[in-house]
């Protein structure tokens, strides 16, 4: 076959390539790290991974495998490009954001590389709606280093027992402490706030816990202004993973099951606040 | 000059507080002008009003129960009064409950629109919640400024989508841009575009279907227009944002003229209310 035949980029234009039957399955989940205006995309070929950061001690990733797609084609190894999630999220709900039973808009997302707007095609009701958003060249990320083999304790709650917890918590207070212990009190959440301290105790042998595997007395604390926007992701969640590592590091792990049923899974990495005083 | 009105039915009560409520959302101050047979609501395309022009028509006896009007004088049969919707909105607002609605134009120590609630009570006499909203009466000399706004020579009429739809795609443009664009065919295509230095958005209706007007001297005007080729306006997107979210009922009719470049002219009709919107071309 001659070369020329091709046009000079390769029959396939776009880098990124996807189809989604429901949008839904992708804005939830980026809403659930919409804190901050921009995010950074990362496709590869086991899906999106788009990542929120804040005052260079929180970050907040959002995994979308490839298998959730009806269509996902990447034509490089990592695909990557900055873009402004308000307005993407704006683009994605277009048709609303009620989910009524029986309605979904579908979507298809490509991208032609570095320099080229993010193309998103909505449809819904026999409507169509053409997205051109601008992409941004990626900034440097954290590498929060979070090893998941220096991990010094770890729990898995189901989320419903946290919610409540997380929705009341004092935001007069600056910091949540959060204490794990193989003793007691295993798992508590405190604050210190204008009107005194709160704590929050989940035992380890509670309904809620399902795994428990604290080595050691750790208590740290956290700005409660940059672990708030979690509680989204919480919401979402029908369980969560909570582990810190030696230095203290948080991470959080949700997982999330979409309306069909399918798992996906948004985290939080946050740096201890430095004023510690144990 | 004196005007007196009640109404008993409750589902012609509500149907008036929804009106009240839409006219509420789509001008802070407007002008009702009253006459034996209908009530208007009029908003004139001034400056102040960023150019936007309303005009909103009921019969009074599809909401009314008694009505007595006397107008300025015999041969002018008619009062306009200034007065914000939003008071009357909340008058109206007590008598989701009440047994009768009466309203009367006093001038105790200033002109007033009283609206008299009466509610249901559990002794013999009734509850009566009265509100009296400042009006101010119209001079007949100024009364041209409120004549009816003649449909304008459009280049392009079309039916709109439905208007969840559109009201939806709506708010989320407004979030990315202030104006948005309107353009539409007479082959029933309308499409909402938006665009900024960071995204463009375009919404594309399909199928929607043209009205046809008959001119007074029998012809269809559009006949000479290519169907496929789009008349388009640039407007404040607040302004249609808006008229959409007033919307609280779905109407029977609802259909829009563009005049390419200067003036889109939206008519919302119901079985007894008819809306017609104008917002001016940036």
């Amino acid at each position: 076959m001659p070369l020329t035949a091709q046009p000079a980029g390769s029959a396939e234009p776009y880098v990124l390539s996807a189809s989604l039957d429901n949008a839904r399955h992708l804005s939830s989940l980026l809403r659930a790290v919409h804190f901050q205006d921009h995010a950074t995309c990362f496709a590869t070929d086991n899906g999106l991974r788009v990542t929120v950061e804040d005052a260079k001690c929180i970050q907040a990733n959002a995994f979308i495998q490839a298998e959730i797609f009806q269509e996902f084609a990447v034509q490089e190894q990592t695909v990557t490009f900055r873009i402004n999630l308000s307005v993407l999220l704006d683009c994605l709900t277009i048709f609303g954001t009620s989910s009524l039973p029986g309605t979904s808009t579908a979507l298809k997302m490509c991208y032609r590389g570095y320099g080229y707007p993010l193309m998103l095609f909505l449809e819904e009701g026999g409507v169509v709606t053409v997205c051109k958003i601008n992409t941004e060249e990626p900034e440097d990320l954290l590498d929060f280093d979070f090893c998941n083999t220096k991990v010094v304790n770890k729990i898995i709650l189901q989320s419903e027992g946290l919610r409540e917890a997380f929705v009341e918590l004092d935001l007069t207070s600056e910091v949540v402490q959060i204490t794990m212990s193989p003793d007691k009190p295993y798992f508590r959440l405190s604050t210190f706030g204008n009107a005194g301290s709160a704590h929050l105790d989940y035992s380890k042998d509670s309904d809620l816990m399902e795994v428990f595997h604290c080595n050691q007395t750790q208590t740290n604390r956290y700005k409660i202004s940059l672990l708030k926007p979690s509680a989204k992701a919480l919401s979402l969640s029908c369980k969560v993973s909570i582990r810190t590592d030696a230095q203290g590091f948080l991470s959080l792990q949700y997982m999330i099951r979409n309306e069909d049923g399918q798992i996906c899974f948004v985290e939080y990495y946050c740096c201890p606040d430095e004023n510690i005083t144990e | 000059m004196r005007f007196r009105a009640k109404i008993v039915d409750v589902a012609c009560l509500n149907h008036f507080s929804r009106v009240i409520n839409t006219i509420a959302k789509l001008a802070r101050t407007c002008t009702l002008r009253l006459t034996v047979s209908k009530l208007y609501f009029i908003l004139s395309d001034k400056v102040a009003n960023g150019g936007v022009g309303m005009w909103c028509e009921l019969n009074q006896g599809n909401f009314f129960d008694e009505f007595q009007m006397e107008g300025v004088a015999a041969e002018h049969n008619e009062i306009y009064l200034e007065l914000m919707p939003e008071n009357l909105s909340r008058a109206l607002k007590t008598a989701q409950n009440a047994k009768a609605v009466k309203m009367k134009l006093t001038n105790k120590h200033c002109p007033c629109l009283r609206v008299a609630v009466e509610l249901p009570s559990l002794s013999s006499s009734s509850r009566i919640v009265t509100h009296d909203i400042p009006v101010a009466v119209i001079p007949r000399r100024l009364w041209s400024d409120f004549r009816e706004p003649s449909v304008p020579d459009f280049d392009v009429s079309i039916y709109l989508p439905a208007l969840k739809t559109m009201k939806s795609v709506v708010e989320r443009m407004r979030n990315l841009s202030n104006s948005i664009m309107i353009e539409a065919n007479l082959s029933g295509e309308m499409n909402l575009k938006i665009e900024t230095d960071l995204v463009c958005v375009t919404t594309h209706f399909k199928d929607l279907g043209n009205p046809s007007w008959a001119l007074e001297d029998g012809c269809q005007s559009s006949q000479d227009r290519d169907p496929e080729s789009m008349a388009e306006a640039r407007i404040d997107i607040r302004k249609l944002q808006q008229l959409l979210a007033g919307q609280q009922v779905n109407p029977t009719k609802a259909l829009c003229n563009i005049v390419s470049k200067r003036i889109v002219h939206f008519i919302l009709l119901h079985e007894d209310v008819s809306l017609q919107y104008f917002i001016p071309a940036l």
